[in-house]
């Protein structure tokens, strides 16, 4: 399975999730936002970090990148997107997935381990987690209060988009649970196709038992096979 | 323009100061002259009050590749790895302006670590305000702690560890300090000193703009009411391009470009040539209109002596400089040569061919002015407090009392706001009593932890001094590291008073006798002197940051009580000091009498029996006994699992708040399994380590025998409420 990691000035995951993709035995690239081509790959991520900055809005620059019609063209051709934290709001920026990502609700930067829940377990994201499995995972983000229009909310819901949601750890969605506000305790969409997905939380920080857990694992070996 | 002695005064320059100037050049200097001999010769960047006392602190080991003296200090961590650390403090602006004071502040530190050749790891703070109800607390806290975050985060280092103090000594000028530790290849680390005549001198970066414009002498100077005015000399920093420039040179230094460089931190340009014109013993040229300028029609003076972000200079190689050119302009930053190293010993500067000023290097850097500041040895007070004469309070209310004060209740709410996980090597983040961090993929780890303790340095100078580097040192154990070396921050009022710098001059010998003890070296450090408003001068306030190795990194110890049915083991001889303890404080607002006193024997030799016991793995959890004493240590430990405790009431007759409450120093907390009791006993009689066991762990609740009762949660409610409602 061939990896691509995009590499924007003031990516800062983008280490992180390529010693994950690795120690997953993906055979990862680093692709620099100044290329105007894609390695063939079977998976594209967009790592967190704070893309040019994020001036002027998380995501928006990056949005307009080079390397990022590159990214957009392939999406549309099927291939595996995935977006995470800065990633995820940089594919909002570009229309891969709809909806944004507004200030946390507290006005703060958040970061901790949370829980959320798959909620659908038949992506090629998700297939080996079990459906409503809860996850303790790392958040670390400023803006990860995803908000949609109504239509959208309930192409979501009907069409089994949403990935995962904030919860605690007994697996209850409620508005206790919901560290940034986001709307239904959303932390992760996928697009109408279901070959990308963009999340707030940081899969690639739970590969490691020795410095969090292996919750995020699942995620890569589901796109792995 | 003639030099008046208004123009003198302003910078800050005194009038035989003024008179050295005159002597050195032989003749009136200019204005840009006078404000590059203000910028090298102020407090701040000449050390000129503290050097004759610095001097005296121990640098070296076999630990210690570089001491005082580089951008930061560096020691050998085994194979070929090193450490490279600092700790800085950004008071000064912080106060005037919160966000960007303190963002500048870790960005300013990062900058001396990867200007090394190391990749920074961690971040650490400690951060001192005055009384949360003073009125200007809330606003300076939500700012400074936004401004660590805001960079920190951005840039994508972790920031691991930290303290978060309330006192009424900062209401009026808030301690800042910023801690880095990188890790880089010991050949390749990076040095200030020119080397080679003739040779480039290039300017990357950010483009030079006319903030901070002074800065360094604003940080020489006490505030009064006219502070708010200094706001244009608080930088603004630019985490994204500090990003851009950090990857730019660690790109360039996997090659050997570089001959030297350094980073513009306080005085910019002018002391980052000088002090790389110094250390080579060279002169250096610089042709300011080649300095890219943010704003327009700037002067040489304004260049010389901005204190903009997020630049470097570097003294190339000869045939390097298309090459180095190619990396930074990959990165989008500005690459210039803009001037050569020579050999008249002069710094020489023009400007569109024309000199425009003219000094000898030695004059600014070595022959700066040093004084042996006058100082009074501290009256101790000699008042004893008994607890018996005091009203009585049941030790349950004063537990609560202590954990729910803001100085000991729980920290997350500001930790939460700073991303700890990035780079995923952060094996035990803040809260505990020293962070972890695994060297990337590697199976060793180094253990971070920041400490102060200003009520017991302001009390008794000496003892403070020696007990704040104690402390650093048992966190570190307590986490299973052997010590190695410390950086320092040592915040003080103003020198030129006798007291103040008397309480400078006994700390740094306690700091001192400590750090010979103990093996462990300082290997850079920071002063920060005129912290005060209006001759209101802050509780002393040196911050010891330690670096410890784990050689075999298999599981984070931490002081989480692990299990119920454990022992319950305290290392060290409790006596009952209350004096200065946090019961003192919080419960008594008595302020009296000296702090425990610091055995550095009975420290190292309960130190290094504790890491042998960790070492043996035979121990669930470990905790120092510090602020608050046994009670508080335990509470700590039960509450970060939810797992009580049963104590029993101490055997002899001693006071029980002294027994419970008593901060001595030199002790730990070790939570045992029944089945390696035995081999850790063992270990504790041959060390000759005094120790008791005092009880065990159990479900649900704390518990003194026949004296309290109460379930963790509500222990865990007390320590978690105060923020809640700030």
């Amino acid at each position: 399975m061939k990896s691509s990691v995009i590499v924007f000035p003031g990516s800062n995951c983008d280490r992180d999730i390529s010693v994950a993709l690795e120690k997953m035995q993906f055979k990862n690239q680093m692709v620099w936002h100044k290329e105007s081509k894609l390695p063939k790959s079977d998976l594209i991520v967009v790592p967190g970090g704070f893309s040019y900055g994020d001036y002027l809005r998380s995501g928006a620059i990056a949005g307009k990148s080079i390397i990022i019609n590159e990214v957009i063209k392939a999406a549309n051709d099927g291939c595996l997107v995935l977006g995470i934290c800065n990633g995820f709001q940089i594919l909002t920026e570009t229309g891969l997935l709809k909806g944004v990502l507004l200030r946390n609700e507290n006005l703060k930067f958040i970061n901790k381990d949370i829980n959320i829940k798959v909620m659908n377990n038949e992506t090629n994201f998700s297939k080996k987690y079990k459906k409503n499995e809860i996850l303790k995972i790392n958040i670390a983000h400023n803006e990860g209060n995803y908000f949609t229009n109504k239509e959208h909310l309930n192409e979501l819901n009907e069409k089994n988009l949403i990935a995962f949601k904030y919860c605690n750890d007994e697996g209850d969605v409620n508005e206790k649970y919901n560290p940034n506000g986001s709307l239904e305790n959303i932390a992760g969409i996928y697009n109408s196709k279901k070959n990308i997905l963009g999340m707030m939380p940081h899969p690639e920080r739970m590969v490691d038992k020795l410095i969090s857990n292996t919750d995020g694992v699942n995620l890569f070996s589901s796109l792995l096979n | 323009m003639k030099i008046t002695q208004k123009i003198i005064d302003k910078h800050g320059l005194k009038s035989e100061e003024y008179t050295n100037i005159k002597k050195i050049l032989k003749r009136e200097p200019n204005l840009l002259e006078l404000g590059i001999f203000s910028a090298m010769w102020n407090e701040h960047c000449s050390y000129k009050s503290s050097r004759k006392h610095l001097k005296k602190l121990p640098t070296k080991g076999k630990q210690v590749i570089q001491g005082p003296g580089e951008n930061a200090g560096v020691i050998d961590i085994g194979d070929d790895d090193a450490i490279i650390f600092k700790i800085e403090s950004h008071n000064h602006p912080s106060y005037i302006e919160p966000y960007q004071g303190a963002a500048t502040g870790v960005g300013g530190i990062l900058r001396d670590v990867f200007t090394m050749g190391a990749r920074p790891i961690a971040l650490l703070n400690s951060i001192h305000f005055g009384s949360p109800n003073h009125f200007k607390t809330k606003s300076l806290l939500n700012g400074v702690v936004s401004g660590i975050g805001g960079y920190g985060n951005c840039i994508g280092i972790p920031t691991v560890a930290g303290e978060t103090k309330f006192n009424d000594t900062y209401n009026e000028n808030i301690l800042v300090n910023a801690m880095a530790v990188g890790h880089a290849k010991k050949n390749k680390i990076f040095y200030s000193k020119a080397k080679g005549n003739n040779k480039s001198v290039v300017y990357v970066g950010s483009k030079t703009g006319r903030d901070g414009i002074h800065g360094a002498s604003m940080a020489s100077a006490e505030f009064d009411e006219n502070s708010e005015d200094k706001k244009p000399t608080v930088q603004v920093g630019d985490p994204f391009t500090e990003k851009l420039l950090m990857e730019a040179c660690l790109e360039l230094m996997k090659d050997n470009s570089i001959i030297s460089i350094q980073d513009m931190g306080a005085a910019g340009l002018t002391s980052s040539s000088v002090e790389m014109a110094s250390k080579g013993d060279l002169g250096i040229e610089l042709n300011l209109e080649k300095v890219p300028c943010r704003e327009e029609n700037m002067t040489p003076y304004e260049m010389m002596l901005s204190e903009s972000q997020e630049r470097m200079l570097i003294i190339l190689e000869d045939g390097k400089e298309k090459y180095a050119k190619s990396i930074f302009e990959k990165w989008d930053l500005d690459f210039v040569v803009i001037g050569k190293t020579t050999n008249t010993n002069k710094l020489t500067l023009k400007f569109n061919s024309e000199t425009v000023g003219e000094i000898p290097i030695d004059a600014l850097a070595s022959k700066a002015p040093i004084y042996d500041r006058k100082w009074n040895k501290k009256k101790i007070s000699n008042k004893r407090i008994k607890i018996k004469n005091l009203k009585k309070i049941k030790i349950l209310d004063s537990l609560i009392k202590i954990l729910s004060s803001p100085n000991h209740s729980n920290k997350k709410w500001i930790t939460n706001q700073f991303d700890q996980m990035v780079m995923c090597d952060t094996v035990q983040k803040s809260g505990s009593d020293a962070a972890i961090i695994r060297i990337h993929g590697r199976e060793k780890a180094i253990a971070v932890a920041v400490d102060s303790s200003a009520n017991y340095c302001k009390s008794h100078p000496i003892t403070g001094g020696k007990q704040i580097v104690c402390e650093n040192w048992r966190n570190l154990i307590s986490v299973g590291a052997k010590p190695l070396a410390i950086t320092n921050c040592l915040n003080f009022g103003n020198p030129e008073n006798p007291e103040i710098m008397g309480e400078f001059a006994e700390c740094l010998m306690g700091i001192k006798e400590s750090c010979e003890y103990l093996d462990y070296p300082v290997v850079s450090g920071n002063v920060s002197f005129y912290n005060g408003t209006n001759k209101k001068n802050i509780s002393p306030t040196p911050v010891i940051g330690g670096v410890g190795l784990i050689r075999q990194f298999k599981k984070p110890m931490n002081h989480h009580f692990k299990k119920e049915n454990s022992i319950i083991i305290t290392v060290g001889k409790t006596f009952g000091h209350l004096e200065q303890s946090a019961l003192y404080e919080e419960v008594y607002s008595i302020s009296d009498g000296r702090p425990p006193e610091v055995n550095l024997i009975n420290e190292k030799n309960n130190g290094e029996a504790v890491l042998n016991i960790i070492n043996s793995e035979l121990v669930n959890s470990v905790h120092d006994i510090s602020s608050g004493g046994i009670l508080v240590a335990l509470a700590e430990m039960s509450m970060e699992s939810n797992i009580g405790v049963l104590i029993n009431k101490p055997k002899k007759l001693t006071n029980q708040f002294e027994y419970f409450f008593g901060e001595d120093q030199s002790r730990y907390v070790l939570e045992v399994d029944q089945n390696n009791l035995k081999n850790v006993e063992k270990i504790l009689k041959e060390s000759n380590v005094f120790y008791e066991n005092i009880g065990a762990t159990q479900k649900t609740f704390f518990e003194i025998k026949k004296e309290i009762k109460i379930s963790v949660k509500e222990l865990y409610k007390a320590n978690n409420q105060w923020y809640t409602n700030y």
